[in-house]
C-alpha cells in the first residue's frame, strides 16, 4: 500500500475474525459485534475513487476501487456480516463466526477490487473461508457436503484464472471492466462467474452443500458468494444476452426444486437460486434500470433470504428437525420467530409495502421497457411460482398446517434481535424505498408504488396463492405419505410442474447417474492403479526402470535421425 | 580481495568442513561446523546473486589456468539464484536436524552425518557454479554418493532397499551423462560449456550431437525424477531420515534441473533445439504424464511422506513443461517454480518429520486427529498444500500464473489447462490430509498435545512464513527467475 493510506474493510474484518478466534468471553462477543459495525463506517469513510495501489506479480493492482457499486455490495455486506454476528452469538462453534468474517472479509474485498488480480485473490480466500463455515457444523454429512463444496469452487476458480491469465496475456491489462464473452478468455471468466452465482449446469453445488451447515452457517453462506457473483457481473458482463436464458433458467430451476422439496432449508436453498436467477437476467437485459433492478434486489434479498434463514435457524435450533413433514403449528409457541418468517415470506414475494417489491419490479419494468415480452411473461410466471414456494409453503408448513404436537420455546434474545432487526429492515425499504435508490449505481427514475403496480401485484399474489391452498391437499396427502421414493411425489406434485419435474430427473437418470457411475469406475480403476499396491504405485523394479530409460533414449534418437 | 574467491569458497567451505567434522567427531561440534559452513555459503551465495544482477557473469579460473584449459566457475545469474535456494535450504536443514536427526539416527554416527550433509551441499553448489561438463559429472557424483548414504540412515530397514535402488539407478543416470559428455568431447574436442557452445554448431558431424544430447537428457532426466523416470523417487524422500527428505526435496532435483536447462538452453540453444532435435516435444509429453498421473498418485497414496514425493514428480512436472517451451518466458516460469516449489516441499517435509517424531510415522492411519494434538504444524502444513495447489496468497499461485501465462504467450494454451487442470488432483491430495487430520480421531494411545522441539516447528515455520511471503511479494522471485532465464538462453552463446 502506498500513497494513500486507508482501513481496508475486507481485510479489517477477516483480520477481526482471525483475531476472535482466539479471543473467549466477553472481549470475542464485542469484537465480533463491533467489527462488522467498524467495517461499515469505513465503507462510507473511503471517499470514491482507487485506493491502495500494490504491485503483484509485476502489475499494478489497486485493492479498493471505491464507487456507487461497489459501496452498495460493500455496504450490505457489512450490514450482513453484523446480523449474522447477532444471530449466533449464542452458536458454540468456535471457527464458524470468525471464518465467517474471513468469508465476509472477502466478500467485501472481491467487491472493492479494482483489478481482475486483486478480485481473485478475494474470490479464492472467499472460497476457503466459506468452506470453513461449512465445516464448524462438524458431523460427517457436513464435511462431505464441504468436500464436494470446495471441489466446485476450486473448479471454478480454475476457470476464472484460466480465463484472467489468458485476458492478460492476450491484452496485456489486468483491468476489470464491462466487457462481453467474445473472445474464448472472456467466455471462461463468465463462467468462473456464473459457477459461484449457481448458474446451471452446476446449480446443484447450492442446495447440495448449504442446508449441511449449522443452524446460524447458513445465514451467512446464503449472504456472500452468489451476491458476489452477481456484483462482479454487473461489473463486468452487463448486457451479455447469455445472462437473460440462464438467469431464467435458474429462476424455474429453484422453483421446481424449492416445491418438489420436503427439507424447509433445502427449500430456502433452492430459492437462492430463483432469486439469483432474477438478477442474472436484469444483468443480461442490461440497460440502468435493469442493472440498477439487480444491484437492489441483491440488497434486499440478502437481507429476506437471511430473515427466513433465520426464522427457519431458529425453528431447527429449536426442535433439530429440519422436515417440513415432522413440523408444523409452530406459531403457537414461537409467535415472534413465525412472524419474522411470514415478513422475510412476504419480501421474498415482492408484497408491496415490502422490500422485495420495490427492488423486482425493477427488473420487471426493465423487460417492460426493453419490450422483450417473453421474458417480462416468465419473470411474472415466476412471481407467481416465489409465492408458491417461499411465500406460503415455507410458513404454511413450519408454523401452521397441522399441530405436530412440538411445543419448541423461542430462541434466545440475541436471535430474535437479529431477526427483529432484518424484517424491520424489509418493511422499511419497502415503505421508504428512496434511501436505498439513492445508493444505486444509475439515477433512479422509477417509482413503486403506482395504482398498476400495485393492483397487478397483489392480483398475482393472490391467485397463485388460492392456487396454494386448491392443491393443498394433495400437496400435504403426499408429503405425509412418503418421501422416500421420489417417483411417489413426483406423481403428486402440482400437476403443471410435474411433468417438468419428471422431465429433469428423467434426464438426471439417463445422464447424470451413467456420468457419474462412469467416472466412479474410472476413479476407481485409477485408485487401484495407483495406489501403493497397484501397478504405477508400486515401486517399480529398477529393471523396469533402466529399460525406461533406454527406451527414452532409443526414442530421442529414432525421432531425430535424418 | 576475498570476494574474488566466491565461487571457489562456496563450494569449498562445505567441502572441507566435511572432513573437519570427522576429524572432530563429536555430533554437537559438528552441527555448529556445519552450519556454520552453511550460513557461509548463504552469504556468499546473496552476494554473487547481487554482484552478478549489477555487473554481469563472474568467470573464476581454477588455479588460474584460464578457461577453456582449466576448469572454469562461472556464477551467472541462474546459477547464483539456484546456489542461494541449495544454500539456504541447506542451512534450514541443518538447524532442523540438531533434534530431528538425533532422534532418528542417534548414536556414534551423528557426526558422520553432518559430514555427509556437506559433502552432498558441496557437491550441489558444485554442479551450480561449475561452468565445465565433465567437473559437473564430479560433483554430481560427490553429491550422488553422499546422498545414498544419507537416505540409508533412515529409521527403518526400508531404507535400505530405497537407497540401493536409488545407488543404481543414480549411477545409471550419471553413466549415461557422462557418455553424453563424452561423445561431445570427441565430436568437438572442449569440456567448457561456454567452449562447447561455441565449438558444437561447427563440429563435424551433426548426428553427434543428437546422441549426447539423447544421453544427457536420459541421465539428468533419471536425477531430476522426470516421469517416467522417478522410480527411485517415492522411496528414496519416503524413507531418508526427515531432515535429509527436507534438504533433498528442495535441492536435489532442483540442482539436476538448473544442470538439464544449462545445457539445453546455453549449450545446444533454444532454436537448435526446437529445430533439429525433437527433446523439448518429448519433454513436454512426458511433464503433461507427470502432472496428472504422478498428481494423482499422490492422492492415493497411504503414507504422507510418500504422498509429498509423487507430488514432487507432479510438480517436476510443471518445471519440465516450463522448460520444454523453449521460451524466455517458460523457462523463466520454470525457474521461479524451481525456487518455489523447493522451499514449500522442503516445508512440508519438515512438518512431517514434525509430525512423524511425535507421533512414531506419517501413515494416514497415525496421522489421525493430528489437527489437535499438534495444531501449529497441522495448519502450517495446510498452508504449504494450499502452496501445492496454487491458491492466491502463497508461492504457488505465484509461479502457476506465470505457467499458465508463459504456456499462453508460448502459443501453447493446452499446457496452461494442464497445470490448472491437475493442481485440482492437489486439491485432492491436500484433502485427504485434512480430512484425516481434522476430521478424525485421534487413535487410541496418542501422545497428549503438544508440538515438536522448537528449533524443528521453528524453522519449518519460517520456511512456511516464506512460502506466504513469497506469494504476497512475487516480484522478487519472478524478477530473479527472468534474469536467470535470460542468462542460461543468453548468457554463455
Amino acid at each position: 500500500m502506498t500513497a494513500s493510506a486507508f482501513l481496508h474493510p475486507g481485510l479489517w474484518l477477516a483480520a477481526a475474525g482471525v483475531a476472535a478466534f482466539f479471543l473467549r468471553g466477553r472481549a470475542r462477543q464485542a469484537l465480533l459485534l463491533a467489527a462488522p459495525l467498524a467495517a461499515l463506517a469505513f465503507v462510507w469513510m473511503i471517499p470514491e475513487g482507487l485506493h491502495g495501489r500494490w504491485e503483484f506479480l509485476g502489475f499494478d493492482a489497486t485493492l479498493a476501487r471505491v464507487d456507487r457499486l461497489s459501496r452498495l455490495f460493500a455496504t450490505i455486506f457489512a450490514i450482513m456480516a453484523f446480523a449474522g454476528a447477532l444471530f449466533a452469538m449464542r452458536q458454540a462453534s468456535r471457527l464458524e463466526v470468525p471464518a465467517a468474517f474471513v468469508y465476509a472479509g472477502s466478500a467485501i474485498g472481491a467487491a472493492l477490487a479494482g483489478d481482475l488480480l486483486t478480485l481473485f485473490i478475494f474470490w479464492e480466500l472467499m472460497a476457503v473461508g466459506s468452506t470453513l463455515v461449512l465445516w464448524s457444523a462438524a458431523g460427517p454429512k457436513a464435511f462431505a457436503a464441504s468436500r464436494r463444496y470446495v471441489a466446485v469452487h476450486l473448479f471454478g476458480g480454475m476457470l476464472l484464472m484460466a480465463g484472467i491469465a489468458g485476458h492478460v496475456a492476450g491484452t496485456g491489462s489486468i483491468a476489470f471492466d464491462a466487457m462481453l464473452p467474445d473472445t474464448v478468455a472472456k467466455a471462461l471468466i463468465l463462467a468462473g462467474f456464473l459457477l459461484n452465482a449457481g448458474a446451471p449446469p452446476v446449480s446443484a453445488w447450492l442446495p447440495d452443500a448449504y442446508p449441511e451447515a449449522s443452524w446460524s452457517g447458513m445465514v451467512f453462506l446464503s449472504a456472500f458468494t452468489t451476491k458476489t457473483a452477481v456484483y462482479v457481473l454487473i461489473r463486468g458482463f452487463p448486457g451479455a444476452e447469455i445472462l437473460v436464458p440462464v438467469g431464467l433458467f435458474m429462476v424455474f430451476y429453484g422453483i421446481v426444486y424449492a416445491i418438489l422439496e420436503n427439507d424447509m432449508r433445502r427449500i430456502l436453498a433452492y430459492s437462492i437460486v430463483n432469486q439469483v436467477g432474477f438478477m442474472v437476467t436484469g444483468v443480461g437485459i442490461g440497460t440502468e434500470m435493469a442493472l440498477n433492478g439487480a444491484a437492489a434486489h441483491a440488497f434486499t434479498h440478502i437481507i429476506y433470504k437471511a430473515l427466513l434463514l433465520m426464522s427457519a435457524g431458529a425453528v431447527l435450533m429449536q426442535t433439530g428437525k429440519r422436515k417440513c413433514t415432522d413440523l408444523g403449528g409452530l406459531f403457537r409457541t414461537m409467535p415472534v420467530t413465525a412472524a419474522c418468517g411470514i415478513v422475510g415470506a412476504l419480501a421474498i414475494s415482492s408484497f408491496p409495502l415490502t422490500s422485495g417489491f420495490v427492488s423486482k419490479s425493477m427488473i420487471s419494468q426493465a423487460a417492460a421497457d426493453g419490450h422483450l415480452l417473453a421474458v417480462w411473461l416468465a419473470l411474472a410466471a415466476a412471481s407467481a411460482g416465489v409465492f408458491l414456494h417461499a411465500g406460503i409453503k415455507f410458513p404454511w408448513f413450519v408454523f401452521f398446517q397441522k399441530d405436530s404436537g412440538l411445543r419448541p420455546a423461542e430462541p434466545p434474545a440475541s436471535m430474535r434481535a437479529a431477526m427483529l432487526l432484518l424484517a424491520f429492515l424489509c418493511i422499511a425499504m419497502g415503505v421508504a424505498p428512496e434511501p436505498l435508490y439513492a445508493m444505486l449505481p444509475h439515477p433512479v427514475s422509477y417509482v413503486p408504488y403506482t395504482g398498476g403496480h400495485v393492483v397487478g401485484m397483489l392480483q398475482l399474489l393472490l391467485f397463485s396463492g388460492l392456487a396454494f391452498f386448491l392443491l393443498l391437499p394433495m400437496l400435504r396427502r403426499t408429503l405425509t405419505i412418503t418421501l422416500d421414493s421420489d417417483w411417489l411425489y413426483r406423481r403428486a406434485a402440482p400437476r403443471l410442474i410435474a411433468p417438468l419435474g419428471a422431465a429433469i430427473a428423467a434426464g438426471r437418470r439417463a445422464v447424470v447417474t451413467p456420468v457419474l457411475g462412469a467416472l466412479a469406475g474410472l476413479a476407481n480403476g485409477a485408485g487401484r492403479f495407483g495406489s501403493p499396491r497397484g501397478a504405477f504405485g508400486a515401486t517399480w523394479t529398477t529393471r523396469a526402470t533402466v529399460m525406461l530409460v533406454l527406451a527414452l533414449m532409443a526414442g530421442v534418437l529414432l525421432f531425430s535421425y535424418r | 580481495m576475498l570476494a574474488e574467491h566466491f565461487p571457489a569458497l562456496l563450494v569449498v567451505t562445505p567441502l572441507v568442513a566435511a572432513p573437519l567434522i570427522v576429524v572432530v567427531r563429536s555430533a554437537r561440534a559438528g552441527w555448529a561446523m556445519a552450519l556454520a559452513a552453511c550460513l557461509a555459503a548463504v552469504l556468499m551465495a546473496a552476494q554473487l546473486l547481487a554482484r552478478v544482477a549489477a555487473s554481469g557473469p563472474v568467470s573464476y579460473a581454477i588455479g588460474s589456468w584460464p578457461p577453456p584449459w582449466g576448469i572454469e566457475y562461472r556464477v551467472d545469474a541462474a546459477s547464483a539464484l539456484v546456489a542461494l535456494l541449495v544454500s539456504a535450504i541447506g542451512t534450514a536443514s541443518v538447524v532442523y536436524a540438531r533434534r530431528s536427526a538425533a532422534a532418528e539416527i542417534g548414536g556414534e554416527r551423528l557426526y558422520l552425518f553432518y559430514a555427509l550433509m556437506m559433502l552432498c551441499l558441496a557437491g550441489l553448489l558444485g554442479m551450480v557454479v561449475t561452468g565445465d561438463a565433465f567437473n559437473l559429472f564430479v560433483f554430481l557424483e560427490i553429491s550422488s554418493l553422499s546422498t545414498y548414504v544419507l537416505v540409508a540412515l533412515g529409521r527403518d530397514r526400508r531404507a535400505l532397499t530405497a537407497s540401493f535402488q536409488y545407488l543404481i539407478l543414480g549411477t545409471v543416470g550419471a553413466t549415461f551423462y557422462v557418455m553424453g559428455v563424452g561423445i561431445l568431447y570427441l565430436a568437438t574436442g572442449t569440456l567448457n560449456l561456454a567452449d562447447l557452445a561455441v565449438r558444437l554448431p561447427q563440429a563435424a558431424d551433426p548426428r553427434a550431437a543428437t546422441v549426447a544430447i539423447a544421453f544427457i537428457t536420459a541421465g539428468l532426466g533419471l536425477k531430476l525424477a522426470m516421469f517416467p523416470l522417478h522410480a527411485w523417487l517415492p522411496g528414496a524422500y519416503a524413507h531418508a531420515p526427515s531432515a535429509v527428505s527436507a534438504f533433498l526435496a528442495g535441492t536435489a532435483t532442483k540442482v539436476a534441473i538448473y544442470a538439464l536447462a544449462r545445457i539445453w538452453f546455453s549449450v545446444y540453444g533454444a532454436d537448435a533445439l526446437l529445430r533439429d532435435i525433437p527433446v523439448a516435444p518429448v519433454l513436454a509429453a512426458l511433464s503433461v504424464a507427470a502432472a496428472f498421473i504422478a498428481s494423482g498418485a499422490a492422492i492415493v497414496q497411504d503414507d504422507l511422506k510418500r504422498m509429498l514425493a509423487y507430488s514432487s514428480v507432479g510438480q517436476v512436472g510443471y518445471i519440465t513443461l516450463g522448460l520444454s517451451l523453449a521460451t524466455e518466458p517458460g523457462v523463466a516460469a520454470a525457474i521461479a517454480h524451481v525456487v518455489n516449489h523447493g522451499v514449500t516441499k522442503s516445508a512440508l517435509f519438515m512438518l512431517a518429520g514434525a509430525m512423524a517424531l511425535r507421533l512414531g510415522g506419517t501413515r494416514f492411519s497415525d496421522l489421525a486427529g493430528v489437527g489437535r494434538t499438534m495444531p501449529v504444524i497441522t495448519f502450517a502444513f495446510v498452508i504449504g498444500g494450499l502452496s501445492l495447489i496454487g491458491v492466491p496468497g502463497t508461492a504457488g499461485f505465484v509461479t502457476k500464473w506465470a505457467l499458465a501465462g508463459a504456456a499462453i504467450r508460448a502459443g501453447q494454451p493446452v499446457f496452461a489447462a494442464v497445470v490448472l487442470l491437475s493442481s485440482l488432483l492437489a486439491v485432492a491430495y491436500i484433502w485427504r490430509f485434512v480430512e484425516c487430520a481434522y476430521f478424525r480421531e485421534p487413535p487410541a494411545g496418542a501422545p497428549a498435545p503438544g508440538e515438536a522441539p522448537a528449533s524443528m516447528t521453528g524453522t519449518a515455520l519460517a520456511l512456511t512464513a516464506a512460502v506466504v511471503a513469497m506469494g504476497l511479494h512475487g516480484a522478487p522471485v519472478l524478477g530473479a527467475a527472468g534474469r536467470a532465464a535470460a542468462a542460461l538462453m543468453g548468457g554463455a552463446r
